[in-house]
């Protein structure tokens, strides 16, 4: 008999003592050593890589940041050329822009989700693995250009028509558009994943005005991901046309060098709000946890996430004030710039109304979470200010714009970031970090932070430009870029205790259990950090506090947390339906693979040949690619008469 | 041992169609492959308007190869449906002879393309409208080759016998993709073929 097993009605067992766990656990365990590791499919582990890559780019990006304020700490200084300053600068903004800022958000996101959704992993967790791969190769592909000193040197937005092979004749810029097209896969595939788990694999009951916001957050910058990643990845490869195979999209001559900057920006203002969306969203689910009260207005800050989105796609012409475009089209950006900051507000009063009626307890996460407002409402307030075109036309290319870009990213980024490591770190490890060092920790980054980027808003209005590697004495701006300079190496000293918090803790923290801050969410309902199967039972949702249910008592019901679907026949979890998940359909999840290395492998070698034109290695590794997906999607023969056996040799 | 209690109904296990996870998941590629395209179509027409009809070899493109291979394309949705009707129902034979049409007349279209491409007179590197011409229309060709690879192995997996009416993801993935495949270059033959027509007439 070769049937296959077409429907069922699963049980629903209560959790007793180490019954279902055992045996979930032999089902959902990766395997032993290297090979375990490469095919892991875990949403856990890899989503831990994410964060632990993400956060040495973090560091990386942070010692070439150190270098430069070195490099202008005072006037006439000549510890970099000029050309190697270009390179640094603009390694500098891809790092952190592209290899740390996004794919940390993913790493929370991916080692979360599941956890917050009450399900056992992502609706494609092979696709996972592909997407922190790919996201790998391309990183370690631009930083290989940068390190053999044929790094991008442009900028990290790469105007045409500098970076036209007349101007810029070495492989850099090709690296950057290459390694760019690379990791926009790596970032589509990701997103198309985040989008199917969310609408698909919640716990019955959690409809979608029950889910965290964290998942509003990544869900709109998931979205905004599919649509607006192909601009980039569409610029880029034309440019590489342009380069390599002298076709005509943004020469001078017969192309429309403008172009590049809306197809860049059209990407690049999405990708912006795609870059601190999940990050917000995390503030509105960690900080009333330390305000001991439900956010403030959840339907409020959900809507102005998705609004910020989706405006968030109709401005990028305010990064264009400067262009000679009609006066109409910079009227209706401008006015589109400004209309973000109600969406954006919402978000800032919400918090701010959350700590003011709640009882605050002050714990390093804390203070991450809540300074995080504060630099939110510095660097909103400067956008606001940009987004007013005589203005910008006065602050373009300023130190200004600098300021404003770092109190946006660090602000609503980093700090939020941080205080995730503080808050998540338990449930990650099964150990707390150092409340004590946290407190060093958090106020040497603050004090450095504000002494660091404030005063560049200063320098800015004194006319210091962006992107210059050094500046004469007579301008009189060495004692305010001292000043920086000395602030971003309090602010790096900061970052490093962080690591050092993190290097005690994983030995020595105290032990967290399941649910140190007694937080509302799903997460904390499991073992700290979580077993290989995330939930032994698929839990029932009555609210969107699971957990504080008791005491809050806003309602008769109460969600099941220990009772429900048992899904043991080899990898299984539940599907339901997208708005009010209610369960309809038993998902098989897909046993570990190397079918997603291999074919990273495969294209980044493809990616690299077509670096070279070697075109034949191009074709192999485009086969690779192939045969890989075609293993990937190889149809199961499951057998009805063999898990109904194996179910009864369970059950006895 | 816990007690056990029992769901009121039975749920399906691997779903169909809209139940798919994987049908999900092919309409994400789809929202992104069609942005690309979008992104495509928004070049040519800034293009377009900023150097106006001059910038166009031909004020009306010749549809003389492209009208009918137009119409190849689209008919072979039609047939990959049928296919798919095939499939759904367990006949496989509907569903191999169903995807072997249609990969013969994906293949058909590729070679009038290819006719197409040899009778222009410009080149991908003698103007801007030349690049975007091939690059447009070679990028949606290089979706049909895509889309001929996943028929190809949907077709071998059908053969096989993989497929049973109640489990046959893979065959409404690659029907699905087949048809945007063909709406692509509904869109792309109109802004091309078609709209020069009525912009660059006078």
């Amino acid at each position: 008999m070769t049937a296959w097993e077409d429907s069922r009605r699963p049980r629903i067992v209560k959790v007793d003592g180490d019954f279902p766990a055992e045996r979930l656990r032999k089902i959902w365990e990766g395997g032993p050593g290297l090979a375990g590791w490469i095919s892991s499919v875990d949403h856990k582990e890899i989503g831990k890589r994410y964060i632990v890559t993400a956060f040495v780019f973090l560091i990386l990006g942070g010692v070439e940041a150190m270098v430069m304020r070195w490099q202008l700490g005072g006037p006439d200084q000549r510890l970099l050329s000029p050309e190697q300053y270009d390179q640094l600068f603009t390694i500098h903004g891809v790092t952190m822009i592209f290899l740390y800022s996004s794919p940390i958000l993913t790493g929370f996101s991916n080692f979360l989700w599941p956890l917050l959704f009450g399900s056992r992993d992502m609706a494609f967790p092979r696709l996972n693995a592909l997407s922190y791969w790919i996201y790998l190769a391309s990183g370690l592909f631009i930083y290989a250009g940068f390190v053999t000193g044929n790094g991008a040197n442009d900028g990290w937005f790469n105007y045409v028509p500098y970076a036209s092979k007349a101007y810029d004749p070495g492989i850099n810029i090709d690296v950057y558009a290459l390694g760019l097209i690379l990791l926009g896969i790596s970032t589509t595939v990701g997103s198309a994943n985040f989008v199917v788990t969310f609408l698909r694999t919640r716990a019955p009951g959690m409809s979608i005005n029950r889910v965290p916001i964290l998942t509003w957050g990544t869900l709109s910058a998931s979205v905004s991901n599919l649509l607006a990643v192909p601009s980039v990845s569409l610029a880029f490869f034309l440019l590489w046309l342009d380069r390599q195979f002298g076709t005509q999209f943004f020469t001078a001559s017969q192309g429309q060098p403008l172009v590049w900057q809306h197809l860049f920006w059209m990407f690049g203002h999405p990708w912006v709000y795609a870059i601190v969306l999940p990050a917000m969203g995390m503030v509105s689910d960690a900080l009333p946890t330390f305000c001991r009260r439900p956010l403030v207005g959840y339907t409020p800050v959900a809507l102005a996430t998705v609004a910020t989105m989706a405006l968030g796609m109709g401005v990028w012409v305010h990064h264009m004030f400067a262009t000679g475009l009609p006066s109409l089209a910079l009227s209706f950006f401008a006015g589109a710039s400004l209309i973000i900051t109600i969406p954006s507000a919402v978000a800032v009063f919400a918090w701010t109304a959350t700590i003011w009626t709640g009882r605050p307890v002050i714990r390093t996460a804390f203070l991450f979470f809540a300074s995080m407002i504060v630099l939110f409402v510095i660097g909103g307030v400067s956008g606001v200010m940009t987004a007013s075109t005589p203005v910008d036309w006065q602050l373009t290319q300023t130190y200004f714009l600098v300021a404003h870009i770092h109190y946006v990213l660090i602000g609503i980024n980093v700090f939020p970031v941080v205080g995730a490591i503080y808050y998540w770190f338990p449930k990650m490890t099964g150990r707390l970090l150092n409340e004590p060092l946290g407190y060093w920790n958090f106020w040497t980054m603050f004090i450095g932070f504000n002494l660091g980027f404030f005063p560049m808003h200063i320098v800015g209005m004194m006319g210091m430009p962006r992107r210059i590697y050094t500046y004469g004495a007579q301008m009189g701006w060495g004692p305010m870029n001292l000043v920086i300079s000395l602030g971003a190496l309090l602010f790096a000293i900061g970052v490093m205790l962080l690591v050092i918090n993190i290097a005690i803790s994983l030995k020595r923290g105290a032990i967290a259990g399941p649910n140190p801050w007694s937080a509302p969410t799903l997460e904390w309902s499991i073992p700290s950090p979580p077993p290989p199967y995330n939930f032994a039972v698929i839990p029932t949702i009555e609210s969107r506090h699971p957990l504080w249910e008791d005491w809050l008592n806003e309602s008769p019901a109460r969600s099941r947390l220990t009772e429900g679907l048992l899904l043991d026949r080899g990898r299984e979890t539940l599907a339901t339906s997208p708005l009010d998940a209610e369960p309809n359909l038993v998902l098989e999840m897909p046993a570990d693979s190397f079918a997603p290395f291999v074919l990273t492998c495969g294209l980044t070698g493809a990616f690299i040949a077509a670096l070279f034109h070697i075109w034949w290695v191009v074709g192999v590794g485009l086969l690779i690619v192939i045969a890989a997906l075609v293993d990937w999607f190889w149809p199961r023969r499951v057998h009805a008469d063999m898990t109904a056996s194996q179910q009864g040799a369970a059950d006895g | 041992m816990a007690e056990a209690v029992y769901l009121d109904q039975d749920l399906p296990v691997a779903g169909l169609k809209r139940n798919s996870v994987g049908w999900w998941g092919i309409l994400c590629l789809i929202a992104t492959e069609a942005s690309l395209f979008a992104y495509l179509l928004f070049s040519y027409a800034y293009f377009a308007v900023r150097f106006g009809p001059r910038w166009l070899p031909q004020a009306h493109p010749a549809l003389k190869l492209a009208l009918p291979d137009t119409i190849i394309l689209l008919a072979s949705s039609g047939v990959i449906w049928w296919a798919e009707q095939g499939a759904k129902t367990g006949r496989r034979r509907q569903h191999l002879i169903g995807v072997a049409v249609t990969m013969a007349m994906g293949v058909v279209f590729l070679i009038v393309q290819a006719f197409e491409w040899s009778g222009k007179t410009f080149t991908i590197t003698s103007g801007s409208y030349g690049s975007l011409y091939f690059i447009i229309t070679g990028l949606h060709m290089a979706h049909v080759v895509v889309g001929l690879i996943i028929l190809g192995v949907v077709f071998a997996w059908s053969a096989a016998g993989d497929f049973t009416p109640r489990r046959h993801t893979p065959v409404l993935i690659s029907s699905t993709y087949w048809h945007f495949v063909d709406v692509v270059w509904l869109v792309v033959f109109t802004t091309i073929y078609l709209a020069p027509y009525v912009w660059a007439s006078s």
